[in-house]
């Protein structure tokens, strides 16, 4: 979709969505009205970061640091159409 | 034997009171009665229950399930164990006041149905003079608390060309989700069947209304679509595959696996008043009967598509054919889908006139169906 918008973006999660630990099934749920997301791990390293405050480009800088081996472009490609992914979903806002 | 997956979802139908009559409730016909209803002590047992089985979303319904004065209490209780919150709503006995103890109490979204977007019609439908004008209030005061809303339309032959307006009204309202959903006949809407089927046009109409909105709301807003069966060539995964991943408990306490299921003649469904909800979820024979596949009589069984519509909704094959475990009428491959056919071939040019929901309503035919011999459980 609209993979223009820039790392400057923070993306938050809308007023509805919920991203929380499930202890029955020992996973990250995010929950939304009449939609349930089980992200797989990758995904989940991400949304922690999803804070309201951090810019895109923050949670990239973050990732890479993290996963040194990984090229910093790989990351923002990826960090991005997760992000984009949600959204066109409703379950956050960018 | 394997352990079963929890359920995701609860609905709890609080009540059958409403102070609408929607002619396509899902409600059974049989309404119960204030004095029947389960307590607020049940209730938040079953909340507790419900998060410890590892239920995620719990949809408070009904009936009108503000008609419950402990619903802030319930919200309360459901948020602290840490469940999403959901109110589906006809909204007409809402205030700021009360969308206030709600929001306090920690609801985390509300789901509010119009009938229509002309006064005069929605308020026909809903057969309450005023409900309209009260629920275009009730939408706003609920965006100004800074809760987020899904607007839902039912949709049937009166609305249908309405479509268009619905989402620039659901736009307007600043909904970030809106229900376009066909009445699913079963319950009153199956009495209501001739007064509300709409015709193929209508509905190729509507999905064309949707799929032209949702490219151009992208991120903007969700839109659910709902189709009727008639028209259709495969059946909906109804609720997700039964016992797979919602329980319904009625106003009453029975825990059921679907909406409509208290229609299937000769099931006996479990009272949350005597059994745990893990109990009934894993072991009740009314569960498990049609979980899986195993139940499955051709062509389902030998379908590639068996685990995506989970051959479709056992109501409506009751409901056809007499015969619960048949595969769904809806379905193009079903020996029965000439049923189907000759339902949306015979819809009347001019619509009956609407038998409204109300308690003690129902019509004789329909309540007194022969029970057949092979939907025991
Ligand atoms: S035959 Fe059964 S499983 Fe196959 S599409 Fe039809 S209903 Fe679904
Ligand atoms: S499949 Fe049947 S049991 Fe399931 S929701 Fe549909 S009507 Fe109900």
């Amino acid at each position: 979709m609209n993979k223009a918008v820039s790392e400057t973006v923070v993306p938050t999660f809308p007023p509805g969505v919920k991203f929380r630990f499930d202890s029955v099934r020992n996973a990250w749920v995010l929950l939304a009205p009449e939609r349930l997301f089980m992200p797989d791990e990758q995904a989940v390293e991400i949304l922690k970061l999803v804070d309201g405050v951090r810019k895109i480009s923050e949670i990239i800088d973050i990732l890479a640091a993290r996963f040194a081996d990984t090229p910093r472009d790989v990351i923002a490609t990826d960090v991005s159409a997760m992000l984009h992914e949600l959204a066109a979903k409703g379950a956050l806002r960018l | 034997m394997n352990a079963i997956p929890p359920p995701l979802g609860i609905v709890c139908e609080l009540t059958h009171r409403c102070p609408l009559q929607c002619p396509y409730c899902s409600n059974p016909l049989e309404l119960a009665r204030a004095g029947a209803e389960l307590g607020t002590d049940a209730w938040l047992r079953v909340l507790d229950e419900a998060a410890a089985l590892g239920v995620l979303h719990v949809h408070f319904s009904g009936g009108e399930p503000t008609a419950r004065k402990d619903l802030p209490d319930l919200v309360r209780r459901a948020s602290a164990n840490g469940l999403y919150t959901n109110l589906i709503t006809a909204g007409v006995l809402l205030d700021a006041a009360a969308i206030d103890r709600l929001k306090a109490a920690g609801i985390d979204h509300i789901q509010l149905s119009f009938q229509d977007v002309i006064a005069e019609s929605a308020d026909r439908i809903a057969g309450l003079a005023g409900a309209h004008e009260r629920k275009l209030a009730v939408a706003k005061a609920i965006r100004q608390a800074g809760l987020p809303l899904t607007l839902n339309f039912v949709v049937h032959r009166h609305n249908a060309e309405r479509v268009p307006e619905m989402l620039a009204l659901a736009e307007s309202l600043g909904a970030a989700r809106t229900e376009i959903a066909h009445v699913q006949y079963y319950g009153w809407g199956l009495v209501n069947r001739a007064a509300l089927l709409p015709s193929r046009a209508q509905l190729e109409f509507t999905l064309q209304v949707v799929q032209e909105a949702r490219a151009r709301l992208a991120e903007k807003m969700v839109i659910d679509y709902v189709v009727p069966d008639y028209y259709a060539q495969r059946p909906k995964a109804c609720m997700g595959g039964w016992g797979r991943r919602e329980m319904v408990i009625t106003p009453t306490g029975k825990a059921m696996p679907c909406h409509a299921a208290d229609s299937l003649l000769g099931f006996e469904f479990p009272s949350v008043t005597d059994t745990p909800l893990a109990d009934i979820w894993s072991n009740a024979p009314a569960f498990r009967r049609f979980r899986g596949t195993d139940w499955m009589p051709e062509p389902c069984r030998s379908c590639d598509r068996r685990e995506i519509d989970w051959g479709g909704c056992r109501c409506q094959a009751f409901a056809m054919t007499g015969d619960a475990a048949r595969t769904d009428p809806a379905c193009a491959l079903s020996p029965d889908h000439a049923l189907m056919l000759a339902v949306a071939e015979g819809r009347p040019e001019a619509a009956p006139a609407f038998v409204y929901r109300r308690i003690g309503h129902a019509p004789a035919s329909v309540s007194a169906e022969p029970v057949p011999a092979e939907a025991t459980v």
